[in-house]
């Protein structure tokens, strides 16, 4: 474990910890944003280039302008109140996501054997990426496409104003 | 304790946060949040399974983590404006509040 790697793993845990915890939903988004650039740096240590700057663009970039959008056209008139649940509600799950910890956490420290990995730093770089993408998984980016495009429709379709509807 | 053990720990610290978060918050967007950082923790595995794993050459991993992100964000444009849609009929995006599918 490198200084880097703390520090990363740090701001990471930090920003995940602050969007769950904050009181105001922008803060929570904004505090997502920290952890996935966080993510992505720790992406970029781990030698995959293309997927810490896909990281960036498509989270810190697209995915947090739309939580912002979302969270500006759903406000509450009466200001933000987001009360949290009741006590034993908060209670249960903090529960349960501490015993999904200590389960995945044993079966990391016990399940890992503990001889040195293969050392050698694999560079993914974004010219082999883009290789790949168009030779072994074409079939997959041509489908990943066709997601994207009837995902597109779809939540242009549902996010529409209905008109002439009965309210 | 190597450094892969490292990573995956730290993705199951994230994974519970996000869990945490989608069951004790009340808002539908911060849900939403929560569910994103546990497919984030899931695609820090990959990465870390590709970078200490063997036959790295072949980038199964960072593919994997390359769709996996397209269906992410394909999901959150998709929750995000079913939340708007939602949020137009019951005037709320109080998980607690929103009890009924009936239109």
């Amino acid at each position: 474990m490198t200084l880097s790697f703390m520090l990363l793993a740090a701001i990471a845990i930090l920003g995940a910890a602050a969007a769950m915890n904050l009181k105001t939903a922008v803060h929570c988004v904004l505090a997502l944003t920290l952890g996935m650039v966080g993510l992505a740096a720790l992406y970029l240590q781990l030698g995959a280039q293309f997927v810490g700057l896909t990281q960036v663009l498509v989270y810190v970039g697209a995915v947090a302008i739309l939580a912002v959008f979302a969270i500006m056209l759903t406000r509450s008139r009466t200001g933000e109140t987001l009360a949290p649940g009741s006590v034993s509600s908060r209670l249960s799950g903090a529960l349960t996501a501490l015993l999904v910890f200590a389960v995945l956490a044993w079966a990391i420290l016990t399940g890992v054997s503990p001889q040195p990995l293969s050392g050698a730093q694999p560079e993914a770089s974004v010219r082999e990426v883009g290789v790949a993408l168009m030779q072994r998984f074409v079939l997959p980016l041509e489908i990943i496409g066709v997601l994207l495009t009837a995902a597109l429709i779809g939540a242009g379709v549902l996010a529409i104003e209905e008109k002439g509807g009965d309210r | 304790m190597n450094s892969l053990s490292s990573y995956l720990l730290l993705s199951a610290v994230l994974f519970s946060i996000g869990l945490s978060g989608a069951l004790i918050r009340r808002n539908a967007i911060l849900v939403l949040i929560g569910i994103e950082l546990m497919l984030n923790a899931a695609n820090l595995n990959f990465i870390a399974f590709w970078r200490y794993g063997r036959h790295p050459e072949m980038l199964t991993g960072v593919m994997f983590v390359i769709f996996s992100i397209g269906v992410a964000a394909a999901e959150a444009a998709v929750g995000l404006s079913i939340i708007v849609a939602v949020y137009r009929h019951f005037r709320t995006t109080d998980l607690d509040k929103i009890n009924f599918l009936k239109g």
